[in-house]
């Protein structure tokens, strides 16, 4: 049988579901990083300084703008899923010959084209603050695309074990944003004291902002190779962990 | 060939309740199959199996032959599901309801395009292909979900109570519907808790109760079973007492009303004679209860504990 068309149809229908409601999806990402900007970078930023021989609102735009791919791909497939299983159209998906790779696999490409394109919003909103000169494309678009896969993954596990709507509102609300802001977007790591900093350096985040920042400003605190390591194993275990909820059926089937 | 096997299906969910205490079950290919059962007695369960919303404790299905652990994909292929309630995205047009169904089951663009129509002209939704499916009435969301179901050429269609709480005007066009869909070769099985409905449609009958398989057999032979029909009786004139007839038990309803249960080897010109005798002329008659609904009361009441039964292979 062929797989791409289903993978096709429920990427397609993924995209249009959150062109479809743009002002939730679009809308408030370019408006919140314009604060952002304005706030920290442009009246509070031109207090601060340097960090690592960047100006500030240099040194924040990486931050912010992966910040934005990491919320917004989590955001994408915990409500999309969790909508589907409420909804119960997730029979749909269940009733068909569509292996459960392709169902992940669909839905996870949804979250990274959300991510992105948020990503690419909040970069169009930065260069009304700041030029944007990117030292190494490469790894700037790996770090996104492994960051949005991650976040995307990590969507898909707590849609499927979400109970409420709730349940889909306490990981982005009490670790994600947590996580983020404590990730370096607005500091150096270098700049809290050795006992912070090594409880900084469990902070997975940390690692990708500081790759994606290398990638576009060429400044980081962190090892590139060992945030590739990072992402991939978390890629990995995510996948696994999901394909094992989607065959035992936990959480979607009785 | 037979469109459905089920061999020795058991189901215990986690809570420890024994839903389906292993059934065996075939039905032949091109068939229109009535699939019965009161609440709770089993049927949504296997409905559920056999469409892989749940999972089996053990036992196997097998659909056109494709067993639906080893060969997933192509046992899945062959079904179409019409669930109990709605199911699709509410927010999404009829049209792209359908296209998106067609698109899991690996249909084309162009022939799903084709499909979509056709499938949408069946069940008389094609003026209604743009609307947002939340906009629609109860009786067009049913035939969407038919629809629907149809879209990739399913060769098994199961409908779950598919006109349950629909008027009467709407589920007489949609018996014509999965009657036309029947002669196109599609192989039906329905459930349904209206036994009028099974009794004019389908050909072959399983009854479930208590997760084991009561009654297995063809239409006709188990209607034929039926040894006594419950009739009333619409008289000319009224009348002050029941009449006595031998053989049958009479019962006044009204001064112009009777209740008449007639056993088969007495006979209705017998009845009418023996009423004609005593001066009691009869305007019309009809049958007080369904006559699958009468024998579907009997073997649910025979077997009020789920008692392992002869049709339980």
């Amino acid at each position: 049988m062929n797989y791409s068309i289903a993978f096709r149809t429920i990427v397609t229908k993924e995209i249009f579901r959150f062109i479809r409601i743009w002002p939730q999806t679009l809308l408030p990402p370019a408006i919140t990083t314009a604060l952002y900007f304005l706030i920290f970078g442009k009246l509070i930023g031109d207090r601060i300084g340097t960090i690592s021989g960047a100006g500030y609102m240099d040194y924040i735009v990486p931050g912010i703008i992966l910040m934005s791919v990491i919320s917004h791909s989590y955001a994408n497939v915990v409500s999309s899923f969790y909508s589907t299983k409420f909804q119960r159209n997730i029979e749909e998906l269940l009733v068909a010959p569509i292996p459960n790779w392709v169902i992940l696999g669909g839905y996870v490409s949804g979250g990274i084209i959300r991510g992105l394109l948020v990503g690419v919003v909040v970069t169009l909103i930065s260069l009304l603050f700041t030029d944007i000169t990117v030292n190494n494309i490469a790894i700037t678009l790996s770090i996104a695309v492994l960051t949005a896969t991650v976040f995307s993954l990590a969507g898909f596990i707590n849609a499927i074990l979400a109970e409420s709507f709730d349940d889909i509102s306490i990981i982005p609300n009490f670790v994600l944003t947590p996580l983020s802001y404590l990730g370096g977007v607005f500091y150096s790591v270098n700049m809290l004291p050795d006992f912070w900093q090594n409880i900084s350096m469990g902070n997975p985040i940390l690692y990708m902002i500081n790759a994606f920042r290398y990638g576009l400003i060429g400044v980081t605190d962190v090892d590139i190779q060992m945030t590739f390591i990072i992402t991939g194993g978390f890629i990995i275990t995510l996948t696994l962990f999901s394909l094992y909820l989607l065959h035992k059926g936990i959480g979607i089937k009785n | 060939m037979n469109a459905l096997s089920l061999r020795n299906l058991r189901k215990t969910y986690n809570n420890g309740f024994e839903a389906l205490k292993g059934i065996d079950l075939d039905v032949e290919a091109g068939d229109f199959f009535a699939l019965l059962g009161p609440n709770g007695a089993g049927k949504s369960t296997a409905i559920g199996i056999i469409s892989s919303l749940v999972n089996e404790s053990s036992g196997s299905v097998s659909i056109f032959g494709h067993d639906l652990r080893r060969e997933r994909a192509k046992a899945k292929s062959c079904i179409g599901l019409v669930p109990q309630e709605v199911n699709f995205n509410q927010f999404d047009t009829v049209k792209s309801i359908l296209l998106n169904q067609a698109g899991y089951y690996g249909t084309p663009r162009k022939l799903a395009l084709q499909r979509t129509e056709y499938c949408l002209k069946q069940m008389d939704l094609w003026d209604r292909r743009d609307t947002v499916s939340r906009r629609l009435s109860g009786g067009m969301k049913r035939r969407v979900m038919i629809a629907r179901a149809l879209v990739h050429a399913p060769k098994l269609l199961i409908l779950d109570e598919p006109t349950a709480g629909v008027d009467i005007e709407i589920r007489r066009s949609m018996w014509q519907m999965m009657q036309e869909v029947n002669q196109q070769g599609t192989t039906i099985i329905l459930t349904t808790h209206y036994l009028e409905e099974a009794e004019s449609l389908c050909r072959n009958i399983a009854i479930i109760n208590h997760g084991r398989i009561v009654e297995n057999s063809d239409m006709a032979s188990l209607l034929a079973r039926l040894h006594i029909e419950h009739f009333v009786l619409d008289l000319a004139r009224p009348i002050a007492a029941a009449p006595v007839i031998e053989g049958c038990q009479i019962e006044r309803v009204t001064d112009k009303t009777l209740s008449v249960a007639v056993p088969k080897e007495h006979g209705l010109n017998k009845l009418f004679s023996q009423l004609t005798a005593q001066n009691i002329e009869v305007t019309s008659l009809k049958n007080k209860t369904n006559r699958l609904e009468q024998l579907f009361m009997d073997l649910i009441d025979s077997n009020p504990t789920g008692s392992k039964a002869a049709g339980d292979k």
